[in-house]
């Protein structure tokens, strides 16, 4: 399989969001606006390229047995860095989803690619495998994230789309979430068929 | 097996601890530098001195400056979880301004709160004594924020928690009872 097939197989073919329906807590939680979905699916993805090229480098060295915490300790690592730097350098996106960015190390997609793909490919198909779902999470997380913001609140990105009173509150809270995920995933299953 | 998973977590220690002392160093300038400018942002000044800091063992802080008190206050019971408000006094004890440092409240709704109280806002609570400051619906004289009475509720409950703790720091200053001093350096601001 080349890189390039292996790339957009995780933006469309197999989204981790819309197809695998995988980490879906994250999703449910952090999209309350379209630039706090992105901003997830982003660091998302930061840690995943790196966890799936780390783990297919060194997946020869580890025993069967002790894989799994192994995998375990990489991605952690990754992600209190991830932490670290966004702290230290982007204090806003600290602001919004501080809480989220420890849960990365949770969420199943980057457990799941690492079984599924990392410790079964090179290490470069295994950084394009990362960028592939990185960013079909992102787009899905940012869709999902738009459509909430503007149902809600009548803003994208925070942008005035139609004044706020119009906005039903419903969609920025949890239940919203549910609804407009649901629709987004009828609505993708019916266009990929097509 | 042992020998591969211990290597692992000692590569990963080491890489851990190299960069937290690349990012220490910018996360503590950016937590100074909010804190400073909160406190300039509640008392309503460009320029001023903190001469004292004290923090007490409820999570509240109080800075005493040269153009007033600035007191922050945390409350565990916001809508999304822990609220947290710095509010400024002048030296009669009325609301100066404030500022909401910490958030989980719901977009669009109990997030209002940095601005609704402002003044000339429709939950002006600028100029005003705390103590007892409570929503309309609890027959008090602010106006909740639309559809975040839970919010709202939080909100003054620390705002009034920073007024009790202004009254006992007047106290303090005149019975000189010591309280527990601590370092200007020192993180000052919530995790």
């Amino acid at each position: 399989m080349n890189n390039i097939k292996v790339f957009f197989n995780g933006l469309i073919k197999e989204n981790p969001t819309f197809v695998l329906l995988l980490g879906m807590c994250p999703t449910l939680g952090t999209t309350s606006s379209a630039l706090n979905g992105m901003s997830m699916g982003l660091a998302t993805m930061a840690v995943l390229v790196f966890s799936n090229f780390i783990i297919a480098a060194i997946k020869k060295l580890i025993p069967d047995m002790v894989r799994i915490p192994a995998y375990i300790v990489v991605i952690a690592s990754l992600v209190t860095i991830l932490q670290m730097l966004i702290k230290a350098y982007a204090p806003a996106v600290d602001a919004s989803l501080g809480l989220f960015i420890p849960l990365i190390v949770v969420n199943c997609i980057i457990l799941g690619r690492a079984e599924a793909f990392a410790a079964k490919n090179g290490a470069i198909p295994s950084i394009f495998d990362g960028l592939g779902i990185g960013l079909g999470f992102t787009w899905a997380l940012t869709l999902l994230g738009a459509c909430r913001e503007l149902l809600g609140t009548g803003k994208v990105f925070g942008f005035n789309c139609f004044p706020e009173q119009y906005g039903a509150l419903l969609f920025v809270l949890a239940p919203g979430a549910f609804i407009v995920l649901g629709y987004l995933i009828a609505i993708f299953n019916k266009l990929k068929k097509a | 097996m042992v020998i591969v998973l211990t290597s692992i977590s000692v590569i990963a220690g080491l890489a851990l601890g190299y960069v937290n002392s690349i990012t220490a160093g910018p996360i503590e300038e950016i937590k100074a530098q909010q804190l400073a400018e909160g406190i300039k942002a509640v008392l309503g000044a460009d320029d001023l001195t903190v001469t004292k800091t004290d923090k007490l063992e409820n999570g509240t802080v109080r800075y005493n400056t040269d153009k007033g008190v600035a007191i922050q206050t945390t409350d565990p019971n916001g809508f999304g979880g822990k609220l947290t408000v710095l509010v400024g006094f002048n030296d009669e004890g009325f609301i100066q301004g404030y500022r909401v440092l910490e958030t989980a409240e719901t977009p669009g709704l109990g997030a209002k709160a940095g601005e609704w109280f402002q003044k000339g806002q429709k939950g002006d609570i600028i100029g005003k004594k705390a103590g007892s400051l409570t929503v309309t619906k609890d027959g008090g004289e602010v106006d909740a924020i639309t559809a975040s009475t839970i919010t709202s509720r939080a909100f003054l409950r620390c705002v009034n928690a920073a007024y009790a703790s202004l009254a006992e720091n007047k106290e303090d200053a005149q019975t000189g009872a010591s309280v527990q001093q601590c370092n200007k350096e020192e993180e000052v601001t919530n995790e």
